[in-house]
Order: structure tokens, then C-alpha cells, then sequence
């Protein structure tokens, strides 16, 4: 192997490690969210939905998602099914990853009301057929949509916004939290047991987010080291003005500036530029970020006050609204063929298409899987589990015990 | 011997040790407890704003030898106020009998 053939491979290794290490930001943002007595049922579905996905995208989901192009829909199964491919080993577990984070996206959404069980089912369906499939359209080259010039260069809805579609249903499907909603159809504060778990998990997710995007670009030999330092500061503004303007938002409105908000609003700014973190100029992601981290503030609220969907950590809004958002605003902002940047409608209308596809893919999956699971084993713990826990019923024991 | 029992600010706690200090009252006990009460706290989480009556106070214990009594209420009675609602309140009753457990003492001896 030449040089830049194992700088290349390392790369792709080391940004791997940062994107599993989202894992335990994405725990840690989940636990700080909720309540202390379900923090031990967060920690078992973040473990065992990376562990699934692990064994399911290697038996499975990578051939879906990256076997040749059947009519542009999906990859043939056979062709890596149980992969052994020994010189892409490096793709497995930097796609592994990938997968893996759009599973968790979804038990943040359901904390504190779901069953176990059912929830392992479904992440490994999720990480078995839904993800790879709606991937294939636009990470494999025979995707319809990647034929089609789709950019969604990290995954904004590839990763984030499937497993935000799938929050929605989830959520929407097992029910708002006993004491979330009054009869009067009002919403009730449940504050989260640890904001500090929860501003370290933001600050572990946006540290991963320096392996998921420059990441992907899945080289940094030759002229790719300086793309690649471009992906690191388009991604990092995103990141820190949908902070600033999620903060301002609040305090605008809420007469202080919110604790937990202004953490959703990092995420909604990275999930935002991640379709176009390679295609935007620096002040096209700080107007991505922006957008983004405005948008998060009051889809939050709308989901919550409107709709009536209870979500504890706002995944719908961060991942799902802002994914798609970002992903449709890379028709605007991309450096080459943005609407603002002389492209005309052509590319804002193929970003809007896919987004539309996926969005519909996610959510119609979502729904057949989980209608399934409700009406035969049950997506809801009782009423008892939930008030007195899910540690101590599903696990038998506590997180914190003194 | 006397009982006083004082729920005050927990703000307030290091000036009403310091007072009790000052007029030589060294041991009393106390605690961290939650109350409900005149002063609605506002809060704001995720946009959905919400009001609770449940106030962080401190709960201090004290016995004291009858001619202790009057300088230790007055020292909680400056130290611990703000002049806003919800500086607390202070309860006096009459102990039995007081043991010290390492000597044997009883009474008054015991107290102090």
C-alpha cells in the first residue's frame, strides 16, 4: 500500500472513533434530559443499539446500503452480506458508526415510557432494513438520488434526519409521559436530573461531529487535507452560532436564556450542516447554523405545545426538522449551483425531492414497524413501571443507589 | 431547657451561624428541607413555564438552657432576615430532659 493509500485508511479509522464516541454524548444528553429513575434504561438502549447495530450493518445492513445499485433502490444483499471484505474493512466500521447514530437518535425521543424489548427490535430493524435502504439512495453510486446530484455530504438526512422521522413516529406511536400533558391539553415541565450530563454529552456529540463530517470525505491525502480543515471550520461555525442564536432565542422569549435549549441549539446547527458542510462556504454554513439553531427553538415548541408529541430531548426538532432544513438549504447556500449563489432553482428543488423521499421512506417504515410491534408485544410500559421507574422494573436496580 | 427550631434562608445560613457563634450557642443540628409556602418560585424549562411553591430552606435544631433562650432568638431574628417574604420562621418548645451520652450528664449540664 502506498502512503497516501494508509494516510487515507487512517483517517477514515481515527474519524471513526470520533463518530462511537457520539455514543456516549448522545447517552449523556439522553440521561441529563430525563429523569434519574429511567438513566439506567437510557444507558442499556444507548450500549444495545450500538451493539445490534454493530452485528446487524455487518451481516446486513452495509450490503443493503453499498452492494450494487438495484434499479437505484436498494444494494444487492448478497454481494458483502456477513462482510469480509478484507481491504474495505476500514468503510465497515466508518459506515457502522453512521448507522449506529441514526438508531439512537430515536431512544431519546421515547425515553422514560418504552419497553425494553420493543426497543431493541426496533433499532435492529432500523439498523437491519430502514437506514441502509434510504442510504442506498444516496451514499451508493447507483442511488436514484445520488444519480440525481443530491448532496447530503455527511448525512444531515441520511443519518439524522431518518432517525428523526423515526423519533416522530416513535414518539407519537407510545404516547406522551404520565404528567406531560394536563386534560386541558396544556404542557407541563419535566426538567431533565443533570443539565451538567447534558452539556457534556453536547460537548462530547460536537467533538464526535470533527469525525463525522470532516470524516467523510474519507481521505485526507494530498489535496483533501485542505478540504478537509474547510469541513472542520464550516461544521464548527454551524455548531456555534445555532448555540448563539437558540440562546438568544430564549432569552428573547423566555426573559432568560435557556439552559437546555441553548444545547439543542449546537446540535441543531452541526445536524444542519452536516448535507452541506463540503459544498458551502464558511458563510453559508454560519447562515445554515443560524437558520438552524432559530428554527430548533420553536419546533420544540410547536411539537410540544401543538402537536402534542412528547419528546424529553427535542431529537424530532434537532435531528429530524434540522436535518431535512439543512439538507434543503445546501439548494441555497452550495458554493456551486445554491440558489443564492447564481445556481437557480435546479439543485434547491433536487435537495427538496430527496428530502421529501427519505422523509417519507422513514416515516412510513417507522410506522409499519412500530404499528406491528404495538399491536402484537406492546411499545409501552405500564403505568406502575412508568411512575415508579423503568430502572427498577426493567433492570431491577437503580442508577444511583445512595 | 428549650427547643428552638428556625426554618431560614439557606443564603442566610452562614450570618445565623456566625450570630450563634457570637453569643457562644456552639452546637446545634441542621438540615436541608423542602417546604411549600407563600413565594411562588417562576421557572422556565424548554419554553414551558411553570410556578412551584416548593422552597429550598435550611432547618436548624437547637436546645438551649433557659437563659440562652431570648439572645439565641434575637440572633436568628437579625441574622437570618432579608425583609422579603419567605426569611422563614422560628418555633420554641420545652425539652423533657437532655442526655449526654459520653459522660452521663443530665440537665442543663448536658445542653452546653
Amino acid at each position: 500500500m502506498d502512503t497516501n493509500a494508509v494516510l487515507d485508511l487512517m483517517w477514515v479509522l481515527i474519524c471513526g472513533i470520533l463518530v462511537f464516541f457520539m455514543q456516549a454524548g448522545f447517552t449523556l444528553v439522553e440521561t441529563g434530559f430525563t429523569r434519574s429513575k429511567n438513566t439506567g434504561n437510557i444507558i442499556m438502549k444507548n450500549l444495545m443499539d450500538f451493539c445490534i447495530g454493530s452485528v446487524a450493518f455487518w451481516a446486513v445492513g452495509y450490503s443493503l446500503m453499498y452492494g450494487d445499485s438495484i434499479g437505484g433502490l436498494i444494494g444487492n444483499i448478497s454481494q458483502y452480506a456477513f462482510f469480509d471484505s478484507l481491504k474495505d474493512m476500514h468503510s465497515l466500521f466508518f459506515q457502522t458508526v453512521f448507522a449506529a447514530t441514526a438508531a439512537t437518535i430515536v431512544s431519546g425521543a421515547i425515553a422514560e415510557r418504552t419497553k425494553f424489548t420493543t426497543y431493541l427490535i426496533f433499532s435492529l430493524l432500523m439498523t437491519l432494513v430502514i437506514y441502509p435502504i434510504s442510504g442506498s439512495w444516496v451514499w451508493n453510486a447507483g442511488g436514484w438520488l445520488a444519480q440525481m446530484g443530491f448532496t447530503d455530504f455527511a448525512g444531515s438526512t441520511v443519518v439524522h434526519a431518518v432517525g428523526g422521522f423515526a423519533s416522530l413516529v416513535a414518539a407519537a406511536m407510545v404516547g406522551p409521559r404520565i404528567g406531560k400533558y394536563n386534560a386541558d391539553g396544556t404542557s407541563n415541565a419535566i426538567p431533565g436530573h443533570s443539565l451538567m450530563m447534558g452539556a457534556l454529552g453536547v460537548f462530547i456529540l460536537w467533538v464526535g461531529w470533527f469525525g463525522f463530517n470532516p470524516g467523510s470525505q474519507l481521505a485526507i491525502s494530498g489535496d483533501n487535507a485542505i478540504k478537509v480543515a474547510e469541513i472542520f471550520i464550516t461544521t464548527n461555525l454551524a455548531g456555534a452560532i445555532g448555540a448563539l442564536a437558540a440562546m438568544f432565542v430564549t432569552w428573547i422569549f423566555y426573559k432568560k436564556p435557556d439552559i437546555s435549549m441553548t444545547l439543542n441549539g449546537v446540535l441543531a446547527g452541526l445536524v444542519g450542516v452536516t448535507a452541506g458542510c463540503a459544498a458551502v462556504d464558511p458563510v453559508g454554513a454560519l447562515m445554515i447554523g443560524l437558520i438552524c439553531g432559530i428554527v430548533v427553538v420553536f419546533s420544540i415548541e410547536f411539537i410540544d405545545k401543538k402537536l402534542k408529541i412528547d419528546d424529553p430531548v427535542g431529537a424530532v426538532s434537532v435531528h429530524g426538522v434540522c436535518g431535512a432544513l439543512g439538507t434543503i438549504l445546501v439548494g441555497v447556500f452550495a458554493t456551486d449551483g445554491g440558489l443564492l449563489y447564481g445556481g437557480g432553482f435546479d439543485k434547491l428543488i433536487v435537495q427538496i425531492t430527496g428530502v421529501a423521499a427519505i422523509g417519507a421512506w422513514a416515516l412510513g417504515a417507522s410506522f409499519i414497524v412500530l404499528f406491528i410491534l404495538k399491536k402484537t408485544m406492546g411499545i409501552r410500559v405500564t403505568k406502575e413501571e412508568e411512575i415508579d421507574g423503568l430502572d427498577i422494573h426493567e433492570h431491577g436496580t437503580n442508577c444511583y443507589n445512595d | 431547657m428549650k427547643k428552638i427550631e428556625a426554618v431560614i434562608r439557606k443564603s442566610k445560613f452562614d450570618d445565623v451561624k456566625k450570630a450563634l457563634h457570637q453569643i457562644e450557642v456552639n452546637f446545634f443540628t441542621y438540615w436541608d428541607v423542602t417546604g411549600v409556602g407563600n413565594e411562588k418560585e417562576g421557572h422556565v424549562y424548554r419554553g414551558i413555564t411553570y410556578s412551584t411553591a416548593d422552597i429550598q430552606r435550611r432547618y436548624i435544631s437547637i436546645v438551649v438552657s433557659d437563659p440562652f433562650l431570648e439572645r439565641t432568638i434575637d440572633a436568628i431574628l437579625n441574622a437570618a432576615e432579608t425583609g422579603m417574604v419567605g426569611d422563614g420562621k422560628i418555633f420554641v418548645s420545652d425539652v423533657i430532659e437532655t442526655y449526654r451520652i459520653r459522660t452521663k450528664e443530665k440537665g442543663t449540664d448536658a445542653v452546653n
